[in-house]
């Protein structure tokens, strides 16, 4: 099995791994964010370039460094090779610049989104971008639409991750929405109105990375740092059954399927139990979701705090990796 | 006189016509190809010739060809890229024009050589006139027996399909052009792999610019030494340069590379000199993508040394003082006109043009040609040149395909080396805006 | 609507067979650029939908593509489209001036068409006519070495072919 070594941590991984899972098998600061690769969906990534990496040598047959900063969502490590992510300040700076990129457009509407707080997009410019733009022209608009009575489109909010094409083509039967036009133009559309609706569209909402296909069910219901998320199943014919019920006292505001620790979706879950099982009783609780606890919903939540030690909570981080590669070159 | 391999025959007769191609030794090369070499041999030919990508990479095209899978059990496929759409360069649509065969017997003997029974041309759809010149070509080459069922009697069969696309530059990239080929939109693909390997139809697949394929024929008859001893190093063979702006004499030349750029420009064999009596300003040796260059590092390089239409010593100096052979797309500026304008109507090309795939490109294209436009209309700020510069650094070499560093060259270059007039404009709005209105205090680069 | 002529169909079936077995999709291009000029000079959704059904695709397959290649009318236009070049090669010999004076002399902005129905003006991005520049093209048509005077001459020829055909 080839080993690589990604900001001096060495890692060896099957063949045909790419950089950003082996960074990920490392785990902690040293993984690159990715905004559109989706391990779940074939041939997903390379195109946000937030993740891109700089390759210092190619292999051990070929040790020549790589003349470009490579995707590592799509470039696959090599015995031998060895990558520089955060350790390199070339790497950190085109990433600031593609968060530049990617922000130029998007609306400063987190108040009113109801992906903010579990945004993809504000992680990334929290932790990658500047607080302040230079960008000084009008953003590029377009209006709100239905796309079915389900799910919500605001193409503003869009990165163009192609993560929802991609999910139609491979999870539904037909795909009916795509992206028109092209460049700075191009959109997620379905060119003429039409509803995208059978029965797995729903997921389209989950792997979406911002807001810009949202519930149209949960709109404006409430802010999802106010709702607990809640682990639950129930037995359905169409999918796998396994949730998490965002619920605010009794109530469930939404229904999402399961994700891992990287955000992705565990197992995707139809619409039926996404958008018509709004009763508590629908479902067999089976307890609190694990929520990082670097995020703003885990803040008033005090299951995150399993472990009392001396009376003194702490936090639970045994599921999350170890190394803290930042702090110890910072 | 100067070799002359595309255009030795052209006006003498109509090349179109099967016939008249056939009495200057056309299709030659196929009987010589199939009947004393085998592919490999025709390989190792090219290789050892020197030839190089004359679409704007110029990689080596005998090593590009090795490359292919001949393992994977599928077909192999070679496409012509014949999408030829970089601003400046006309030359493949020269050449098709008036000598559609040259290609076709270069696309058979290259097709041999890789294997393939199959071979399409991708060409832009804006030249569909010639469509129809390349299939009565493809018709007439058939009924001689060049293509189609055991060429000339051999165990070798090939059919050549011309395929339109529809307006999109991006589709010159080799990627892009085999999803546009498979009927999909133009968006490059992420490599590796490599069109060798995942090519058409996810086959192995080479594709080559129209010039490439057209150079072979004349390499097969006539050896890879007599090709290498044209040209000048590693830049063997001839070129065509298709030269623009405001020259004389506008048009395709043939040149052996290594002519000298002042001779190109200024003797009459070639452009014949500025047009109008205007002094030479600027010039964009390679196709708009290519760095733009100063008169005075145009004629010679910084080192002193006079510059040569070779891809050596255009890039001399780097980026920094040099810029690129690439297409051959030679547009040439006299000084009256306006650097930032042409560096935004460039930059709303690429804007244009983007495929939209990938957020710097997609994004940053955007961005520069609002602020280039700012600047032009003199609503421009000093900060917004640094910020240009800023922006083009960040999209280089970020992209997945090579048209963002495309994008970014031109302004970069613009920057570089008349950053004075870019700060005229913004500290002369009103005169700058006038139309018409060129910053003449730079005359130390006008020739 | 009127369904593609016989010719048209039969040169689509030819088109088809260009491209291995099940890579009918490569067709799609080319079957639009007849779809499109059979259909005046753009490609509505009940034609593209018969693009799709014919090459047996989604119909937003079809859509993805055509909204991509700059070639492909999404709205009506004119009888004549004139596609200008606006790029720099073009516009360093006077591309932009004749731009002007086509957009006075047809009172039209770019993008937009004449009242009468007969002439839309397309901006498009370099031609590949550069040393023949300014330039212009209707449909395979090239137009080049513009002058003002070309364009009048131009202008009406074609409303003069306008006036023999109807």
């Amino acid at each position: 099995m080839p080993k690589v070594i990604i900001d001096g941590f060495e890692i060896e991984v099957p063949a045909g791994t790419t950089i950003l899972n082996a960074a990920r098998q490392i785990g902690g600061d040293l993984v690159p964010p990715a905004m559109c690769y989706y391990s779940k969906l074939k041939d997903s990534g390379g195109k946000c370039r937030t993740c891109l990496v700089k390759v210092t040598k190619g292999s051990n047959t070929d040790p020549r460094p790589m003349p470009k900063l490579v995707a590592s969502c799509r470039t696959v490590v090599a015995d031998g090779m060895e990558v520089a992510n955060i350790t390199s300040p070339e790497v950190l700076d085109a990433r600031k610049g593609v968060v530049e990129f990617l922000l130029i457009n998007h609306p400063l509407d987190c108040p009113v989104c109801d992906q903010a707080g579990e945004c993809d997009l504000q992680d990334l410019a929290f932790e990658h971008g500047s607080p302040k733009t230079r960008y000084e022209f009008e953003r590029r608009t377009f209006e709100p639409i239905d796309i079915g009575d389900k799910i919500k489109l605001h193409m503003n909010r869009c990165i163009m991750c192609f993560r929802c094409v991609f999910l139609a083509d491979q999870l539904t039967p037909e795909r009916l929405h795509g992206i028109m036009n092209r460049g700075d133009h191009a959109e997620i559309s379905t060119y003429i109105e039409k509803a995208v609706d059978n029965d797995f569209s729903g997921n389209m909402i989950d792997v979406c990375p911002v807001g810009a296909l949202t519930d149209r069910t949960f709109r404006f219901t409430s802010r999802v740092w106010f709702t607990n998320p809640v682990l639950a199943h129930r037995q359905c014919n169409t999918c796998c059954g396994k949730t998490i019920l965002w619920m605010k006292g009794d109530e469930v505001l939404r229904v999402s399927a399961r994700t891992t620790f990287y955000g992705e979706v565990e197992e995707f879950i139809c619409n039926t139990c996404r958008f018509e099982k709004k009763n508590a009783a629908d479902w067999i609780m089976e307890g609190p979701a694990d929520i990082s606890r670097h995020s703003v919903i885990a803040q008033n939540h005090s299951h995150t705090m399993q472990v009392l030690k001396n009376g003194v909570p702490q936090y639970d981080d045994s599921q999350k990796p170890t190394p803290k590669v930042k702090s110890e070159i910072e | 006189m100067p070799q002359k391999i595309f255009l030795e025959h052209t006006g003498k007769a109509d090349l179109t016509q099967i016939e008249h191609y056939l009495k200057f030794g056309g299709y030659s090369s196929v009987a010589k190809a199939l009947n004393t070499l085998t592919p490999e041999e025709v390989v190792a030919e090219v290789k050892k010739s020197g030839l190089r990508g004359r679409g704007g990479a110029g990689f080596s095209t005998g090593m590009k060809w090795s490359f292919l899978d001949k393992k994977s059990g599928n077909p192999a496929y070679l496409v012509c890229n014949a999408d030829e759409s970089e601003p400046g360069t006309f030359k493949d649509r020269y050449l098709m024009e008036f000598n559609p065969h040259m290609l076709l017997e270069g696309m058979i003997v290259s097709a041999y050589a890789l294997a393939a029974n199959t071979a399409y041309i991708y060409i832009r759809g804006e030249y569909w006139y010639l469509i129809d010149i390349l299939e009565k070509a493809i018709a007439q080459a058939h009924a001689k027996g060049f293509l189609g069922k055991n060429i000339l009697g051999k165990p070798y069969s090939l059919e050549i399909y011309v395929h339109p696309g529809a307006g999109a530059y991006i589709c010159g990239e080799e990627t892009a052009l085999l999803e546009s080929l498979e009927g999909k939109r133009g968006n490059p693909r992420i490599k590796p792999p490599f069109p060798a390997v995942y090519g058409l139809y996810g086959c192995p697949t080479v594709v080559n610019n129209v010039e490439t394929l057209a150079a072979v024929p004349w390499i097969i008859n006539n050896g890879s030494a007599a090709y290498a001893t044209i040209g000048i190093g590693a830049s063997t063979g001839t070129k065509l340069i298709s030269a623009c702006g405001n020259v004389k004499k506008r048009g395709v030349y043939e040149i052996e590379l290594g002519l000298p750029v002042e001779e190109f420009i200024f003797s009459d064999e070639y452009c014949g000199g500025m047009a109008n009596g205007k002094k030479l300003k600027a010039c964009v040796p390679g196709g708009s993508s290519v760095p733009v260059l100063p008169a005075h590092l145009l004629l010679k390089t910084e080192k002193g040394e006079p510059r040569l239409l070779t891809y050596e010593s255009l890039a001399d100096g780097g980026f920094k003082t040099g810029s690129m052979l690439g297409s051959g797309g030679f547009i040439v500026y006299d000084h009256e006109q306006c650097m930032v304008r042409n560096t935004w109507n460039f930059t709303r090309f690429y804007r244009h043009e983007s495929c939209g795939q990938c957020s710097p490109c997609r994004e940053g294209t955007g961005w520069m040609e609002k602020i280039l436009y700012k600047i032009e209309t003199g609503k421009g700020n000093m900060a917004d040149i640094d910020l240009l510069w800023d922006i083009q650094r960040r999209i280089e070499g970020n992209t997945i395909c090579p048209l963002g560093d495309a994008a970014a060259w031109p302004v970069a270059s613009a920057i570089r080396h008349f950053r004075h007039e870019f700060e005229w404009h913004v500290t002369n709005p009103a005169e700058a805006t006038k139309p018409g209105a060129v910053y003449n205090g730079n005359l130390l680069s006008v020739v | 609507m009127n369904p593609f002529s016989e010719k048209t169909m039969e040169q689509i079936a030819a088109i088809i067979k260009k491209y291995p077995e099940g890579k009918h999709k490569s067709a799609l291009l080319p079957v639009l650029h007849l779809a499109q000029r059979e259909r005046n000079g753009y490609l509505s959704v009940e034609t593209m939908n018969e693009v799709a059904a014919m090459l047996n695709l989604e119909p937003v397959e079809v859509y993805e593509v055509a909204t991509f290649y700059s070639m492909f009318n999404l709205q009506p236009v004119g009888r004549f489209v004139l596609e200008v070049c606006r790029t720099s090669p073009c516009c360093i010999v006077g591309g932009e001036q004749i731009m002007d004076y086509l957009k006075q002399k047809l009172s039209i902005s770019e993008g937009e068409t004449t009242p009468d129905g007969l002439f839309t003006i397309k901006p498009m991005e370099c031609l590949g006519s550069c040393g023949t520049g300014p330039v212009l093209q209707i449909l395979e048509k090239f137009y080049e070495n513009l002058t003002e005077a070309k364009i009048d001459e131009i202008i009406a020829d074609c409303k003069q072919q306008h006036a023999v055909l109807n």
